[in-house]
């Protein structure tokens, strides 16, 4: 019981992690119409900007809010010296051109912080676990990254459905060349769209620093995820985005953690513990396999005309 | 009418000097230089079949390593449990492949632009994901491949030179087979379907099957690419599964020129030369490529190809 609800929240948990990483990607990608794998470079940028600001500042809170900033001007920057040229390109372009800028990313990190990776340690105040239910005890971290990214989902949500900005964001996701034609300034929208998809892949990369070390490399594994996740949503939809992630992550982390035995039952010993990590690591991918053969278009297709 | 071309004196330039490379290693006694492009025919091989599906046929796989893995896979398998001849090593290989092309290009083709490249892409993870999960044959740390494809007297694989030379005469055979295949009824269709899929299927060719087919002879040429390549390296791991190599073999098309004959080679070559260049000068030779990826995809149209054609235009 103990482990089920454990295992439930740490679903959860990594579910809405990954939704705030494919947020981000599926705003690009429904309105500017852009494949950027480089996204994953952002979440990685973003947990070596906290791990090195918490330690110059000795604040965990402090590090966080500057990582931030950063990743949102990083991504500001990177959207107006190269992202920008790739519009209205040809997808294979955007694969190509955004792939360079992940070796890039990579190797700079490797020259800046060296190839060894670093520790984001939590502050006391954070690890202390926290009574849910009587007697079920959890990390009070795993609980605030859940609390924040609910909250994050709930101020895009709004933001995106009741602001003017989030009006123009929309407008432009649906006909980019009215809305420039109506007098808004188009690329300055782009660019904020992609400096706040920015700060969302530096926040969840923040957010998964201290649970995971900081290293290279770490933003490929996870982008694959957010782009199976946006996939199966249907690209271009947050709302399609926000229930895959979910779905995503309780799938990945139940399997993970009952796959094993269910497999012990069916198997033998041996057998079991060597085909279950490599099953239950295929299970999303076999998942988004069998919703695009049913639905190619995804769960919840965005545009439909 | 125009005999003389850059594009068609540089690649006739590039395919001598592939010839005769071996010729230049004996005599300035530089061995490293013919495995150097032993890997780099190989890679040429697998991005010719690339190009086939993605030049010709619009078809974006981003999870063409996968083939690299199976045919790898189908020589360090079979090596293991004691079966050394490369007559059953390499179609067994080319099997696999077409296999598995089969059933992941039926699953695919039902969708098309990103998601096509999606669901390639997720296939391909799914295989390295099984071959990491392969405790028997080494799982994570991959496989080590103790004895070359034996072809019993016919040809030595451990002989560099010979291998050199079977490796260049599957990658021009494979261009040839392709070459063929482009300028058949059969390649027509397809590239028409690249251009426009609903007119095709209004003059009545079944779109899907032509494209499967497709997809299969692609496969399975990247297959002979992976056990040549398991050959080369005596090693096979899931890495070479991994999706930046599926994003390797994308680059070396893409620079090299899509849609040509010669262009994937001409790609691999550069590619893989500027890579090894760079790595000379510079640990962090990552840090020059990547900015340079994204420059040829902004400035480079048509890639080196599309570019020598513009200067023979003067």
């Amino acid at each position: 019981m103990l482990l089920v609800v454990e295992q439930f929240l740490n679903g959860l948990q990594f579910g809405l992690l990954l939704f705030l990483l494919a947020a981000g990607l599926t705003l690009v990608f429904g309105i500017m119409d852009l494949v950027n794998l480089a996204h994953g470079s952002l979440y990685m940028m973003g947990a070596y900007f906290a791990a090195t600001f918490a330690a110059w500042t000795g604040s965990f809170l402090l590090g966080a809010l500057l990582a931030l900033g950063a990743t949102l001007i990083l991504g500001i920057v990177l959207e107006m010296s190269a992202l920008r040229h790739l519009y209205g390109r040809d997808h294979l372009d955007h694969v190509l051109a955004t792939f360079g800028l992940i070796l890039f990313f990579n190797e700079a990190v490797r020259l800046i912080w060296g190839p060894a990776g670093l520790a984001l340690p939590l502050p006391p105040w954070l690890t202390v676990p926290v009574p849910i239910l009587p007697g079920i005890h959890y990390p009070a971290y795993r609980l605030a990254i859940i609390v924040v990214a609910l909250l994050v989902a709930l101020l895009l949500y709004l933001g995106v459905m009741r602001t003017r900005i989030g009006m123009l964001i929309r407008a432009g996701a649906s006909n980019r060349e009215m809305i420039g034609a109506l007098g808004i300034n188009i690329k300055l929208l782009y660019t904020l769209v992609f400096g706040l998809g920015a700060a969302l892949a530096g926040l969840a990369g923040l957010m998964q620093a201290p649970i995971l070390t900081v290293q290279i490399g770490m933003g490929e594994n996870i982008l694959i995820l957010a782009f199976v996740i946006i996939v199966i949503g249907g690209i271009g939809s947050i709302r399609g985005a926000f229930l895959a992630a979910i779905f995503v992550g309780m799938i990945d982390t139940l399997g993970r953690a009952f796959l094993p035995n269910l497999l012990r039952q069916v198997l033998s010993g041996a057998a079991a513990s060597t085909a279950a990590p490599a099953l239950s690591s295929m299970l999303i991918y076999l998942l988004m396999a069998i919703v695009l053969v049913v639905r190619p278009e995804g769960l919840f297709p965005a545009n439909r005309r | 009418m125009k005999t003389f071309s850059v594009s068609k004196a540089v690649t006739a330039l590039m395919l001598a000097g592939l010839v005769l490379l071996p010729l230049y290693s004996y005599l300035s006694g530089n061995i490293f230089i013919l495995t150097l492009f032993t890997r780099i025919v190989i890679l040429a091989l697998a991005a010719a079949s690339l190009n086939l599906i993605m030049g010709f046929g619009g078809m974006m796989s981003f999870g063409h390593a996968a083939y690299l893995g199976i045919g790898g896979y189908a020589v360090g398998m079979l090596a293991q449990e004691g079966v050394g001849s490369g007559f059953i090593q390499f179609p067994v290989a080319l099997a696999a492949s077409a296999i598995y092309a089969l059933v992941i290009g039926a699953l695919s083709l039902r969708t098309r632009g990103v998601y096509f490249i999606m669901i390639t892409l997720a296939f391909a993870q799914m295989a390295y994901y099984v071959a990491s999960g392969l405790a028997r044959y080494g799982g994570d740390d991959g496989l080590t491949v103790y004895k070359r494809s034996d072809f019993s007297g016919l040809i030595n694989l451990s002989n560099r030179t010979q291998f050199y030379y079977l490796c260049l005469a599957c990658l021009f055979g494979v261009i040839f087979l392709i070459w063929r295949i482009v300028n058949s009824r059969f390649g027509l269709v397809v590239q028409g379907l690249r251009s426009n899929e609903q007119r095709m299927q209004a003059i009545g060719f079944p779109a899907k099957r032509y494209q499967l087919v497709c997809f299969v002879i692609s496969g399975t040429m990247c297959g002979l690419a992976g056990a040549l390549l398991a050959n080369n390296t005596d090693f096979v791991s899931p890495a070479v599964m991994y999706w930046t190599r599926s994003g390797d073999l994308m680059v070396m098309v893409i620079l090299g020129g899509m849609g040509t004959l010669f262009g994937p080679v001409m790609g691999a070559v550069v590619y893989l030369l500027l890579e090894e260049f760079l790595s000379q000068i510079t640990e962090y030779w990552a840090l020059i490529m990547g900015p340079l990826l994204l420059l040829i995809v902004l400035f480079g149209r048509g890639g080196i190809m599309g570019l020598l054609g513009r200067v023979g235009r003067g």
